[in-house]
């Protein structure tokens, strides 16, 4: 299958390019990259300005195009890669199946993903590892890369077969949302996968701290009674964390935060040379406690939306990269399980289609570049998952996503591909719609308005 | 947003979920309600009831035991001519499988025209009247930790009844503010209203954190709390905290927080002291004041029907 | 007898020729023989909320006779006995009844300022039997505009006047004009 895109606004944030560029796909693979061809089905166009210079107009030889896709108007970037999120398979199929998740992700531009090891049962042998990579394979959709449970049945108390798991597939570990109470397992368990150089995923919340809390320990909580969870509940756990890695030298991923006292320890950590990275769901860039004020169970996120303060320090992280990666941290839940008074409502967000409206919505509002906005979901998460993914560059792997940034829709229940229609965003606007999402040199999904 | 969902569009009461965001003009038409209500229990009636709700079927829903608020209301709908029927419906059953809106959906199938519901999560009522047939009216007998709107509304009769206008007012909270729907819907009516000066007086474990946000004084001594205040409104405090992290034990709460004769002359001279109820002697309240002469905390209970009358036939009409 | 006024729909509505003080000593004059009758036993005064108490406070007055006590007085508001409950929902402004005497047995005046539809007196008279059970009750009312909807009649009135249905007639009282008529027309 060769494909040509032609006339697309390619935007690569790993080197900075932004340019009108064609680009080739043969064999899985991106093999030219070029100023737009000049043919007879095409009116000449002036030469691409900025970062194109240095693009001959490249036409691969022997190069005969199966499909050619006219990407004008749109944008072609990376395909996106998003740190979290759940399949709900093996186990949790009632809230959404690996083939509805998975398309679902395609038509968000998800190219690659990582799934946390919170299935039923988790993800903590091999075996079942090997079974959702082979139904992933068998699939179409974004390349799958498991999170394997760090502890067994992540129960915090003893530690699995890491080294199996990562041959099984597994690209790091981690405890998903499950707490880990006794310290000296998470001493043991980073220990161990420091032997292998293995990274530990970690979303840092002290259970204790946090027992029964469903919301920011703030002023909304204070007015409606939710049970809180104090930003000390994150702090805590992230100091128990730090000191751990500092001792360790284990690669540590810090999953999801949420409280500006958090996001600054994380900024001292990486200024003394702790080897951590970070993330943020792209629910936390927008949404404060005071979306919840109206007990929109749609708002009851792991962790907690926090307040106005809490969200500037996010946005702030980001663009100081302290926080290298946004994720959707992706949670389709059935209905049944939103229904409900906002603390008894299952937690979590639908992710994976708003991922990039988001961001885009976020780059508008803080005027930052695309070149740099799209990094936080392309190139840095993909260097967290450590996989070739990403960058757009001759030679790397086929995985884009074609979007039209001036596309507007508004979010429903009808137009969401995931089974879960929990959204905060339901019945909003957003900005930004993918059409094509390439992977692995096919294109697995099209939108079927698009010209 | 909790405000609109309880309102119809020409501003009348649809729904009485939460105190928080009713306009004062609301809160004031259901106390002037309540006082007309009152000598509907006259003993010089033979019969203690009036017409108003004939025909009209209001469902106890408590997903939270209460025998206590459910008779209230009970007898507040047989004032009013209402058929009442009441429905205790625990965690169990609503574990196997039906969910909130299955059993309410059910229930509006037989013709409700009113659901008192009480649930132990905040938003319960919320979640109800997003879902419930328009002619359906939710009245909120306590959510969670969130509110408990007849409570604040006859506490406000109370308070008006005994010391007149709220904006020469005074007024003390004392006790488990944090876990309190009475004390947020107290808080609440007591700012609508106008009163100048809301005191909380609470040890920080029984606090939410940014309590002042909601307009209320915070005191940690009791002496300093109660001082030169018209009115004392004590709450409950539940079982459960008297032993564990947030108290060490029932004696020193008492012993700090409890209200005893002496800590009561603190207060002026006048002041009356409430109590939601069920009372905990010994531990919040000094017998001694639960019976004495400031103590209004029976009228309380009597003022209770009345409210809740006038709350059903406000809703009931608009 | 004065001209009742007569429906003319086309010209602006007329008040009555007579003031309501003038008519209520006309009232006084036809219930004095039957006050006098029962003086000795178990009367009573009972005025519907608003105009009704006015006028029962009004004639009091002139019952009033000097080194006898007065006439007991309750008032009632039937917001609560209205039939009209479903459709236009509680009235706000519900005022407390209030009957300071024993029903039972009681010889009962009641008392009210326009008799239209009858539907007032019906919901006073269910009001007043949640009470206790009266002896008798005897309707005043200053004016009768005709219009019945329910089998009721008063037995003492100051004036008869017939209203066509969008016209009405009302009582109201100020600082500066005393007890005035008000006509309106409604559609």
């Amino acid at each position: 299958m060769k494909i040509h895109i032609k006339n697309g606004r390619v935007i690569d944030p790993a080197s900075g390019l932004d340019a009108v560029l064609d680009i080739y796909v043969a064999a899985s693979h991106i093999v030219g990259i070029g100023a737009p061809a000049a043919g007879p089905s095409q009116g000449r166009r002036s030469a691409p300005s900025g970062g194109s210079e240095a693009w001959g107009p490249s036409i691969p030889a022997d190069f005969h195009a199966n499909q050619t896709i006219d990407a004008s108007g749109l944008i072609v970037c990376p395909g996106l890669v998003d740190l979290s999120v759940r399949l709900r398979e093996p186990g949790l199929e009632y809230m959404a199946t690996l083939e509805t998740e998975m398309h679902a992700a395609a038509v968000g531009g998800i190219t690659s993903l990582a799934c946390p090891p919170d299935t039923d049962p988790p993800l903590d042998e091999p075996g079942l590892v090997e079974m959702l990579k082979f139904r992933a394979k068998h699939m179409p959709g974004p390349r799958v890369y498991p999170v394997g449970a760090l502890t067994r049945k992540l129960k915090g108390e003893g530690i699995t077969e890491m080294a199996e798991l990562t041959e099984a597939g597994c690209i790091a570990f981690s405890q998903a949302d499950a707490p880990l109470i006794d310290t000296q397992v998470l001493l043991r368990a980073m220990e161990y996968a420091k032997t292998f150089e293995l990274s530990v995923w970690l979303r840092p919340q002290d259970p204790h701290l946090a027992r029964e809390g469903v919301a920011h320990d703030g002023v909304v909580a204070a007015r409606l009674g939710f049970p809180p969870i104090p930003v000390p509940a994150e702090t805590v756990a992230l100091s128990t964390i730090l000191l751990l890695v500092r001792e360790t030298g284990a690669r540590v991923h810090l999953a999801r935060l949420s409280s500006r006292a958090g996001i600054e320890m994380v900024r001292h950590a990486k200024q003394d040379g702790l080897p951590i990275t970070c993330d943020v769901g792209i629910h936390h860039v927008h949404l404060s406690e005071m979306d919840t004020a109206d007990f929109n169970a749609h708002c009851h996120l792991i962790p907690p939306l926090r307040s106005q303060r809490d969200r500037d320090a996010i946005r702030h992280g980001l663009e100081d990269g302290t926080i290298d990666a946004i994720c959707s941290d992706h949670a389709p839940v059935d209905d049944d399980a939103k229904e409900l008074p906002f603390q008894e409502a299952e937690p979590g967000a639908t992710g994976v289609e708003l991922l990039l409206p988001l961001t885009l919505k976020w780059a508008r509002e803080t005027g930052l570049p695309l070149t740099k906005a799209l990094g936080y979901i392309t190139q840095h998460p993909a260097a967290i998952l450590g996989v070739d993914a990403g960058r757009i560059g001759i030679g790397r792997p086929a995985d884009l996503c074609l979007f039209d940034p001036e596309a507007t829709w508004v979010v429903n229940r009808a137009n969401l591909a995931s089974l879960g229609k929990n959204s905060p965003f339901l019945g909003l606007e957003m900005q930004g719609r993918v059409q094509y999402t390439l992977i692995d040199g096919h294109l697995d999904f099209r939108r079927g308005n698009h010209h | 947003m909790s405000a609109n969902l309880q309102l119809t569009d020409d501003g009348r009461l649809r729904h009485l979920l939460t105190l928080d965001g009713l306009p004062a003009r609301i809160l004031t038409q259901i106390l002037d309600t309540a006082a007309s209500f009152i000598t509907v229990t006259d003993s010089e009636r033979d019969v203690k009831k009036v017409p108003l709700l004939r025909g009209k079927a209001i469902f106890n829903i408590f997903f939270e035991n209460s025998t206590r608020t459910r008779t209230t209301f009970e007898i507040a709908a047989k004032r009013l001519s209402a058929d009442v029927v009441n429905l205790n419906i625990n965690a169990s059953s609503q574990s196997k499988g039906e969910t909130l809106l299955d059993t309410i959906a059910n229930l509006s199938a037989m013709q409700a025209d009113m659901f008192i519901v009480r649930h132990a999560a905040a938003g319960a009522g919320h979640l109800i009247a997003r879902h419930v047939a328009p002619h359906i009216h939710i009245v909120n007998a306590g959510d969670g930790r969130c509110s408990h709107p007849t409570q604040g509304l006859l506490d406000m009769f109370t308070l008006r009844h005994y010391k007149g206008p709220f904006h020469n007012l005074r007024v003390a909270i004392v006790g488990d503010v944090l876990h309190s729907r009475v004390a947020r819907s107290q808080i609440h009516a007591l700012t609508t209203l106008g009163c100048p000066e809301v005191r909380v007086v609470a040890p920080k474990t029984l606090l939410p954190r940014d309590v002042e946000n909601l307009g209320v004084h915070v005191f940690h001594k009791m002496a300093e709390g109660i001082k030169d205040v018209d009115a004392v409104l004590m709450l409950r405090l539940q079982n459960e905290r008297m032993r564990g992290s947030r108290l060490p034990t029932a004696g020193e709460y008492y012993k700090h927080w409890g209200l005893t004769p002496d800590k009561l002359k603190l207060a002026k001279p006048d002041a009356i002291v409430m109590h939601p109820g069920p009372m905990n002697r010994g531990v919040e309240i000094d017998s001694a004041v639960a019976d004495g002469m400031q103590s209004v905390i029976l009228s309380q209970v009597t003022f209770g029907i009345a409210v809740r009358m006038a709350v059903m036939s406000i809703l009931a009409g608009n | 007898m004065p001209t009742p006024m007569s429906p003319q729909p086309n010209l602006p509505t007329h008040l009555p020729a007579l003031t309501p003080e003038q008519l209520i000593d006309r009232l006084a004059e036809q219930i004095k023989p039957h006050i006098e009758s029962n003086l000795h036993a178990d009367c009573a005064l009972v005025g519907i909320h608003t105009g009704g108490v006015w006028i029962m406070d009004a004639l009091a007055e002139r019952f009033r006779v000097v080194g006898t006590p007065d006439i007991p007085r309750g008032v009632l508001d039937i917001a609560f006995y209205r039939d009209d409950f479903s459709r236009i929902g509680l009235h706000p402004e519900t005022k407390p009844s209030h009957l300071p005497f024993d029903v039972e047995g009681r010889h009962i005046l009641l008392i009210d300022d326009v008799l239209y539809t009858g539907r007032t007196i019906r919901a006073a008279m269910n009001l007043l039997f949640d009470y206790g059970r009266p002896a008798t009750i005897k309707l005043a009312v200053l004016v009768d505009r005709g219009g019945r909807e329910l089998p009721v009649c008063a037995d003492y009135v100051g004036l008869k006047l017939e209203l066509p249905a969008d016209q009405h007639i009302s009582l109201e009282k100020s600082e500066a004009e005393g007890l005035h008529f008000i006509m309106k027309r409604k559609p």
